[in-house]
């Protein structure tokens, strides 16, 4: 495939006017639309779409553009027609009254028409040019024109009076589509495209492994460049989508704007504050180790800031989602109420790869939300070759980065596998990659999450362990002790060791903290004992002091009342006593 | 046109005679070229000699009335449409195979 996408047209002067389609895609690949004024065929196989681009190139003419059409069918009747007009919602009853479509059925049956001589087409000539005039139309769908070669046995004619009519239109000035189908040798079964050398346009609806595609190419435009690819195309109740899908190339912005993962502790692991804004992040894991339910937190935080998220379920339907989620504490009905949150589910092989990148581009355009979340992207492979999963998933990502949505993808890696190796394919196109992981110790399974890349950021290199219970998601610190790395169970019985460790260590020191008490408080006794003793001994010889002199006085009396009664000399008072007298005090 | 053929059907025998005719043709062309004037000449000698007074010939000139050729699902000019006797038969050219037109409109020779 080349790259030339959207509106290829260098500096080409005015020469060739354009008359848009209205067609979502349509335009874009032809650069504006379809020549103006002049015929273009669109040729395919039965059931490739091609009556419903005529109807809508008309219907958007006449709603969108203003320009009145004519659609004449060889084919349906009219009731037929507003059925099928009906059914892209359309009301073709009211366009018709409204003047802005009018509409022919052109009705041929051979087994009434006999030919005799010779005829020209200008019946039909007339009623073409009175249902043109009738309401000034400027387009026209002749749907299938084809169907003139079974009514009609002289094809020289015919072929004259065709040459004749796309002449006629041209000169009418009228934008005409003219389908016509698919033939073995040539583009139309009877050789259309010999008249209608503007622009052609092919459709086609292949089958590969029971999966239909239908595709569209611009074989021919003349005078103008156009997309030259295929270009897968949807028909849905809104009519047809052809998205011009190829790479877009690598011009996206770079936001700096963060959002959160919802898990607070993943948020910490990449730099503290989660993803970057419009990046992809990849979470790959084996089965059941957790992918969808970091998806519904992720997606459940986004609605929480009041963000749109679309969810495009490839596994389970919205309502197991929504029950399973609720199981982690996660309330996603809620939002899908609110309307911030819509799911997306299909089974991958619905249809083929390239149908559902138009899917989901075109949910993209309509809702519009600033997150996607993919699960999982592994079915998607399965559909698909390697290459062709990488194709689509490159443009898908490419598509979302340019218009900001921040992307995660869960990824089913086989367990025999390294999860590695198993998503190499587009491991160089996200931005930021969680791998989930079984880490099997000791007869349990525990899941484990890490960080392999993150663009831009410092990320954590630490192995978690990844908790989901009723209250959420939460990432635990794994358990590093001698024996290794332990989770789980063996974790908890870590833990608890290391618990009894620390209270038997506690309970040690506090012994020891009692027998120091102890031992205080006996130095202190002992010390308080002592000093009483000694307090004792000072007041014993205070108290023999005090004994002693009175003891002094006393006999220095008796000794001055003997001294008075022998008639001593006086003053026997002011001598001392002698130091043995003391003893009698004790 | 349409004015122009008028005058020229009541010298024809079959106009002359009752309102209510067994056989109602109508015979739509485009303008007054070659092929209309020798699709109803041809008509009308076949007519007259197979269906001598029991038919009407109609001449609807789609360029002026353009709007008809939509109710009898006109594609081709010159067209005959056997209206009468029903069921409805279609022969489209001008005429000029008398076998075929004979074969067309369900004519079995007239012999009385």
């Amino acid at each position: 495939m080349t790259k030339n996408r959207s509106k290829p047209r260098p500096a080409v002067p005015a020469a060739l006017d354009k008359c848009p389609t209205g067609i979502r895609g349509l335009d874009e690949i032809t650069g504006g639309g379809l020549p103006r004024g002049r015929p273009s065929l669109i040729c395919g196989n039965a059931g490739c779409g091609k009556t419903i681009i005529g109807m809508e190139f008309l219907v958007h003419g006449a709603l969108d553009y203003g320009e009145p059409g004519v659609f004449l069918s060889f084919e349906e009747g009219i009731g037929e027609l507003e059925k099928n007009f009906a059914s892209l919602g359309f009301d073709l009853r009211g366009l018709v009254a409204g003047r802005k479509i009018a509409v022919d059925h052109v009705y041929i049956e051979r087994s009434e028409i006999e030919e005799t001589g010779e005829y020209d087409l200008d019946g039909l000539f007339i009623r073409l040019g009175y249902a043109i005039d009738s309401i000034g139309a400027k387009r026209v769908v002749l749907d299938t024109i084809e169907a003139l070669f079974s009514g009609f046995t002289n094809t020289a004619i015919l072929r004259a009076e065709l040459r004749r009519l796309f002449r006629w239109l041209k000169d009418k000035g009228v934008t005409a589509v003219i389908t016509g189908e698919r033939g073995d040798q040539m583009l139309t079964r009877h050789g259309l495209e010999e008249y209608v050398a503007d622009c052609v346009i092919l459709l086609d609806l292949r089958v590969q492994e029971q999966i239909a595609t239908r595709r569209l190419r611009v074989i021919k435009y003349r005078g103008t460049t156009h997309g030259a690819d295929e270009y897968p195309f949807l028909i849905d109740e809104r009519g047809i989508s052809i998205l011009p899908i190829t790479s877009l190339g690598l011009n996206h912005e770079a936001s700096t704007l963060r959002v959160s993962t919802g898990v607070a502790r993943l948020d910490t692991m990449l730099g503290g504050s989660g993803l970057y804004r419009g990046s992809a992040v990849l979470v790959s894991g084996t089965a059941g180790s957790g992918k969808s339910s970091l998806a519904a937190k992720f997606v459940e935080a986004a609605c929480q800031r009041g963000e749109r998220c679309l969810y495009f379920a490839f596994e389970e339907s919205p309502r197991q989602i929504i029950r399973n989620m609720a199981s982690i504490g996660c309330n996603l009905e809620t939002w899908q109420r609110k309307g911030l949150l819509r799911f997306h589910a299909s089974r991958p092989s619905l249809y083929g790869l390239e149908m559902h990148l138009v899917t989901m581009h075109k949910l993209i355009v309509q809702f519009d939300p600033q997150i996607v979340a993919i699960d999982p992207i592994s079915n998607l492979t399965a559909v698909g070759s390697g290459y062709e999963a990488k194709s689509m998933l490159t443009r898908l990502i490419d598509f979302l980065k340019t218009r900001q949505i921040t992307t995660l993808m869960t990824d089913l890696t086989r367990a025999t596998t390294s999860v590695e190796t198993s998503s190499e394919e587009i491991s160089s196109l996200v931005d930021t990659w969680l791998c989930l992981r079984d880490m099997e110790h000791q007869g349990e399974r525990n899941r484990g999450l890490h960080i392999l890349k993150s663009r831009g950021m410092p990320h954590s290199n630490q192995v978690r362990e990844f908790l989901m219970s009723e209250r959420g998601i939460d990432l635990v610190d794994v358990y590093l002790g001698s024996g290794g790395m332990v989770t789980g169970t063996a974790r908890l019985a870590q833990e608890a060791l290391d618990r009894a460790h620390a209270l038997e260590n506690e309970q040690a020191l506090a012994q020891k903290r009692r027998q120091y008490e102890r031992k205080r408080a006996l130095l202190e006794a002992n010390i308080a004992a002592m000093r009483r003793e000694f307090e004792a001994d000072t007041e014993d010889l205070e108290q023999a002091m005090a004994d002693s002199s009175l003891r002094l006085d006393t006999l220095a009396a008796e000794r001055g009342a003997i001294a008075r009664s022998r008639k001593a000399d006086l003053p026997a008072a002011v001598r001392k006593p002698g130091r043995a007298s003391t003893k009698s005090a004790g | 046109m349409t004015a122009n053929r008028k005058p020229r059907r009541p010298p024809a025998p079959a106009a002359v005679e009752s309102p209510a005719k067994k056989w109602l043709l109508k015979l739509y062309v485009a303008g007054l070229g070659i092929k209309s004037t020798t699709a109803f000449a041809n008509l009308k000698k076949i007519c007259e000699e197979h269906l001598a007074g029991e038919y009407e010939i109609e001449v609807i000139d789609l360029v002026e009335r353009p709007a008809l050729a939509r109710g009898d699902q006109i594609l081709a000019v010159p067209t005959l449409v056997r209206k009468l006797p029903a069921p409805i038969r279609k022969i489209i050219g001008d005429l000029s195979n008398t076998e075929r037109v004979l074969v067309g409109l369900d004519i079995k020779p007239v012999v009385p």
